[in-house]
């Protein structure tokens, strides 16, 4: 068993508490005034359950759902089509890596390369054993001048070649 | 500027003088460096004046359309009562292209001045500048500028002491290539799947909200202060004499040339002149095989062709692509073309929104196919079938994702048939092992 | 207020149509037919499937004749080389990843996807390297599976869900070729008219497991009829295999239901199968009840029926208006008191469309009843029936108290019924009469449109429509009566004799139905 799939067993043990309570609410309802609808408000609402659970669960779409007034298929389809929203538990860093041609060209491959070995991640799309890290290929950071651009969380990194990739990481227990 | 690399003589800088000028990016540095003047100026005038000035400038869209901007602005209903919206496409996501990122990074008050004033001029309340997921350091810096601008009342009821309203709102992205498709992006904003839209309805006609709705490319309203503030005649002066390009245009230039960056040069300006003097060439030894000249999506050029084109709308055209978002991607002759056409088909297989048959399935197709050619299993008659997938796949969608991913296969088989034979001759050694 | 028409050209064939229709609508009055997946005319059309592109002069693309509007003087090509080109390419980026299981899927031989391919697809496949997609079937909900594998993504269910019933359960997950229809884990497909995503799904797709390898589409035969599960009247087809009902499915009348049917409707057909009928009448001799010829009966009934006094009639709500007219025209003698019972039930809208629900009057001729003197005071009828000299009970549902009042009735006992039950032992006359499915006839719905049923199954043994029976009767005795020998008769006969059914006839209503007169009436 992977260790992302063995997280979801640890998180599902757990009864789910609500995100949209107290201040957390209070950011949401005070957007509100922004837009004429309140389904507008349904990427920054997943956003906001990213930045505090990691990932998005199915009891936090169905949380969701009903502080919009929406139905959490709906709210699925959506959460599905995004690819930065998490619908699993991903490591404790998580590696974006773009191999899209421009940072190909750059040697992008070699890049993933590297932080796949130095993480331990065995092979893009997995968790570390230890849950540090989460390393994904994915299609173009829009930072095709400063190859290879590497998130980490929400740091950009820009120009990472495999000699830096050590150090980058140390930045990150 | 080249940004990250000094600014070369043959640039024209007006957008990115203060590319890595962290002053510029305060409120107070803005108005210090001059700025905020093109909205103060902008809110003493009529809305139909502001429209005219854009149109003489003869600026057009910087997100790869190139329609005339001061036309889109005369679009949008007059007098019918309903809110009107002014969408930022701040979605910046064809790959090659990552100039608005810095303008964001480095101006943030040149976007908020440029979106005020358009929306001041379509007569909107409210503007949306919707910025990708991935951008969190201009989100960051976007979010504080914006703060700024409303602390000291350039934003809110009263811009600038004008009586005016204007509300600037980020709304940020989650990864998804095909918002920065203009319907698509607006489904985002209001909380759907980033599917493109049918049109008509237009989104002058029913957009953001099934309202009247402009949306423009933040290199485009960044551009609109200078515009006002130096005039009309003097954007439209900054030409090599084609009447229908005018104004400097930010070039992102990535791949294979020695100072890869963003550039930002007179329409008109030789490519030649970009490739070899401004970026310093190929690598020492290397020489250039082909340029993607707009973006992903646009047709590839062989070295003949870049070398000989202008860079303007109509000067790429000539020469069978097209200047899009001017996303320069630059490959030398060490550039497997099967290789790389095969990694753009797999952007657009996984960007697909998966509305439009062709190309949910077309786009996973054509990389299939381009993938087993690359294990040494490719036939012949693989060519007729790419090139007749690609025919399918050609204006028979929607958007034009279907489009894009059928360009660089078209182009890059007639251009670079070569390649794709050696591949399937066995004359060349697999590159990928297929599962 | 005129409607702007705009006249062009389609296949060759000139139309004037409204200006605002779909090139595909157009067509269709031109008699040509658009292939098309996504469109449907009773959801929004969202242009994604791609197959209805079509060649219109002097455009430089082809359009989507789902969404393109008319233009005066154009000229539309659907089998342009150009257009056939785009299809075929559809058909193949369709078919790639497709199962090509029609020998076990439930949709061949109804199925779009064959049908357009048969027609216009490649006759060999480009995609012979590659695996296909897989993904596992999905339970949807209590009628449906969702076969993931043969989904052409085109929406329909999504849509329907959406807009139809108001009631978000389905979507559209991920994205590109890996997209799929779902479902939230915590909900079901089990809304009252989700059975309609079914009918609307044009593959193999969404399956009714109710139906799940029952029959093949090309052994059923299918006959224009009436849903008898409520007093909407939704227009519907009762499929059979070999003389069995297997499925209902709505069939569309745009005043009435459009293209929809509810669940409760839909499975309300398993008692047309019945086995255990009355095949024969059954005439009381001294104790015994003994099977007769129509002969016997009629003249038994005959006699019964000329009597005088008072009368009950206790009458299903299902039965035909040809029946329930002649029934009580045969009682004329009598002081006659006839209801019908009104089962109800909770009424479950249709959010979408407007005057669209399961209603709670759960049946299909109640206002048919009325407008024929009947009356819903069941209860009333039931106890004056203790004492009346005749009750004649007309295929009507029964409790087990009410077939315990019905034994200690004092008068004379007459069933027309389809099922033996206890209390026809004490009947003096046990007629056996056909259930809706097995006859012709007319229902009013509550709005009051009087619309038509058609035979799908064969009578059993000697079992006849009641109208028949009360038809025969009326007449009289001898070779040259002149009874009813058709519903369509029967119902001109009920024209006569009440005023809200005068001057129509079967032909009048046709296939969509007619309003008719709110007036209920006396025999006359």
């Amino acid at each position: 068993m992977s260790a992302a799939q063995s997280a979801v067993h640890a998180v599902d043990a757990q009864p789910y508490e609500p995100v949209f309570t107290g201040d957390t609410l209070a950011e949401l309802e005070q957007r509100f005034a922004e837009y004429p609808t309140r389904q507008a408000l349904l990427l920054p609402a997943l956003w906001m359950v990213q930045e505090r659970r990691g990932w998005i669960s199915e009891p936090a779409i169905s949380e969701v759902a009903t502080v919009l007034g929406l139905t959490p298929a709906y709210v699925k389809g959506v959460v599905t089509f995004y690819t930065m929203y998490h619908t699993h538990p991903v490591g404790r860093h998580f590696i974006q890596v773009c191999t899209t041609s421009p940072c190909g060209l750059c040697g992008a491959e070699d890049t993933v390369k590297a932080l796949l070995e130095h993480t331990g991640c065995g092979e893009a799309g997995t968790t570390s054993p230890d849950g540090r890290f989460t390393v994904v290929e994915v299609e173009c950071l829009g930072a095709c001048g400063f190859a290879t651009p590497v998130m980490v969380g929400d740091d950009f990194i820009e120009s990472v070649t495999p000699d830096k990739v050590p150090d980058l990481l140390a930045r990150y227990p | 500027m080249g940004f990250p690399h000094p600014s070369h003589a043959g640039e024209t800088v007006v957008l990115s003088k203060y590319f890595g000028d962290a002053g510029a990016r305060t409120h107070a540095g803005w108005v210090e460096r001059g700025g905020y003047e093109g909205l103060r100026k902008a809110l003493g005038m009529a809305p139909e004046a502001i429209i005219e000035d854009m149109k003489a400038s003869g600026l057009r869209g910087r997100g790869g359309a190139g329609f005339p901007t001061g036309l889109k602005w005369s679009f949008m209903p007059k007098g019918d009562g309903k809110p009107h919206y002014l969408v930022c496409n701040a979605d910046e996501s064809e790959p090659g292209t990552f100039k608005d990122r810095e303008i964001m990074r480095w101006t943030p008050h040149a976007l908020i001045e440029g979106c005020a004033i358009g929306a001041y001029a379509i007569g909107a309340e409210r503007c949306y500048i919707y910025i990708r997921g991935e951008f969190t350091e201009p989100w960051t810096i976007m979010s504080e500028a914006v703060r700024e601008a409303y602390a000291a009342g350039t934003l809110g009821d009263n811009a600038m002491g004008s009586g005016k309203t204007i509300h600037i709102t980020l709304h940020r992205g989650a990864g998804a290539y095909i918002c920065g498709e203009e319907t698509a992006l607006m489904n985002s904003i209001e909380g759907r799947r980033g599917n493109p839209r049918i049109k008509p309805p237009f989104p002058a006609a029913a957009g953001l909200f099934g309202m009247p709705t402009t949306i423009n490319n933040v290199e485009t309203l960044a551009a609109v202060p200078h515009i006002l503030v130096r005039g009309a005649e003097w954007y439209k002066s900054l030409s090599r004499g084609n009447p229908k390009s005018t104004g400097t245009k930010l070039i992102s230039v990535c791949g294979h040339v020695q100072r890869p960056g963003n550039y930002e040069v007179t329409l008109g300006t030789p490519m030649k002149d970009l490739l070899y003097d401004m970026c310093g060439g190929m690598r020492p030894g290397r020489t250039l095989k082909a340029v993607i000249p707009g973006g992903s999506s646009v047709p590839i050029m062989t070295a003949e062709e870049a070398e000989s084109a202008l860079l303007d709308y109509e000067g790429l055209i000539e020469k069978g692509s097209m200047l899009g978002s001017a996303g320069m991607i630059v490959m030398d002759d060490s550039a497997d073309m099967v290789y790389q056409i095969m990694r753009l088909a797999r952007f657009y297989a996984h960007e697909s929104c998966a509305q439009c048959t062709q190309c949910r399935e077309g786009t996973a197709w054509t990389t299939r196919i381009l993938e087993r050619i690359l294990s040494g299993k490719g036939k012949e008659s693989d060519f007729d079938l790419l090139l007749d997938l690609a025919d399918n796949m050609t204006g028979t969608t929607i958007c034009v994702l279907s489009d894009s991913c059928a360009a660089p296969v078209v182009s890059g088989i007639r251009k670079f048939r070569g390649e794709f034979e050696a591949y399937i001759r066995r004359e060349r050694a697999p590159v990928l092992a297929l599962a | 207020m005129t409607q702007e028409l705009v006249t062009v050209t389609i296949e060759g064939a000139q139309v004037q149509v409204p200006k605002g229709t779909t090139i595909i609508e157009a067509a269709k009055q031109a008699g040509v037919l658009v292939p098309h997946y996504c469109y449907h005319p009773s959801l929004p059309a969202p242009a994604v499937c791609r197959m209805c592109l079509v060649e219109v002069e002097k455009a430089p693309k082809l359009l989507p004749a789902c969404v393109s509007t008319v233009a005066e003087g154009q000229v539309v090509h659907v089998s342009s080389e150009r257009a056939r080109k785009a299809r075929t390419g559809v058909l193949e980026f369709l078919l790639i990843n497709h199962p090509l299981d029609c020998p076990i899927c439930d949709q061949s031989g109804e199925c779009e996807l064959q049908d357009y391919t048969f027609q216009e697809g490649r006759a060999g496949t480009r995609y012979s390297d590659y695996p296909k997609r897989y993904n596992p079937v999905e339970d949807f909900g209590p009628d449906i599976l969702y076969v993931t594998n043969r989904c052409i993504l085109c929406t329909r269910c999504v849509r329907f869900m959406d807009d139809v019933a108001k009631t978000p359960v389905l979507n559209v997950s991920e994205r590109g070729d890996r997209a799929f229809i779902g479902i939230a884990e915590e909900q079901l497909l089990d809304h009252p008219w989700s059975g309609n995503v079914v009918d609307l799904c044009p593959v193999g797709s969404l399956v009714s497991k109710d139906f799940l390898h029952k029959a093949r589409a090309w052994e059923l035969d299918k006959t224009a009829s009436i849903c008898t599960g409520c007093s909407q009247g939704c227009n519907i087809t009762i499929e059979t295999r070999d003389d069995a009902v297997v499925r209902l499915k709505p069939r569309p009348n745009m005043d009435v239901n459009r293209h929809f049917m509810c669940d409760t409707g839909r499975m309300d057909y398993r008692w047309m199968n019945r086995g255990d009928r009355i095949e024969a009448p059954l005439v009381r001799q001294g104790t015994r009840a003994v099977a007769a010829d129509w002969d016997t009966a009629l003249d038994r009934l005959g006699q019964l029926a000329g009597g005088s006094g008072k009368a009950v009639l206790l009458a299903s709500a299902r039965s035909s208006v040809e029946s329930l007219g002649l029934v009580r025209a045969m009682l004329d003698g009598f002081d006659v008191t006839a209801a019908v019972r009104v089962p109800t039930g909770p009424e479950a809208p249709l959010a979408g469309v407007p005057n669209l629900a399961l209603r709670a009057e759960r049946a299909p001729n109640v206002h048919g009843a009325e407008r024929l003197g009947y009356t819903r005071d069941w209860d009333g009828a039931l106890a004056a029936a203790g004492s009346a000299d005749l009750v004649v009970v007309l295929d009507a549902n029964l409790d087990a108290e009410e077939e315990q009042r019905l034994q200690e009735v004092t008068g004379t006992l007459v069933v027309l019924g389809t099922v033996v039950a206890d209390f026809h032992h004490r009947a003096e006359l046990v007629l056996p009469v056909t259930t809706m499915a097995e006859e012709n006839g007319v229902y009013v719905n509550r709005d009051g449109r009087a619309q038509r049923y058609m035979q799908a199954r064969s009578q059993p043994g000697m079992a006849r429509p009641s109208w028949w029976i009360a038809g025969e009767v009326l007449a009289g005795p001898g070779p040259d009566a002149d009874a009813a020998a058709t519903a369509a008769d029967a119902f001109i006969e009920v024209g006569r004799r009440y005023p809200a059914f005068a001057d129509l006839s079967h032909g009048s209503l046709g296939w969509v139905g007619q309003t008719v007169r709110a007036t209920a009436g006396a025999a006359r």
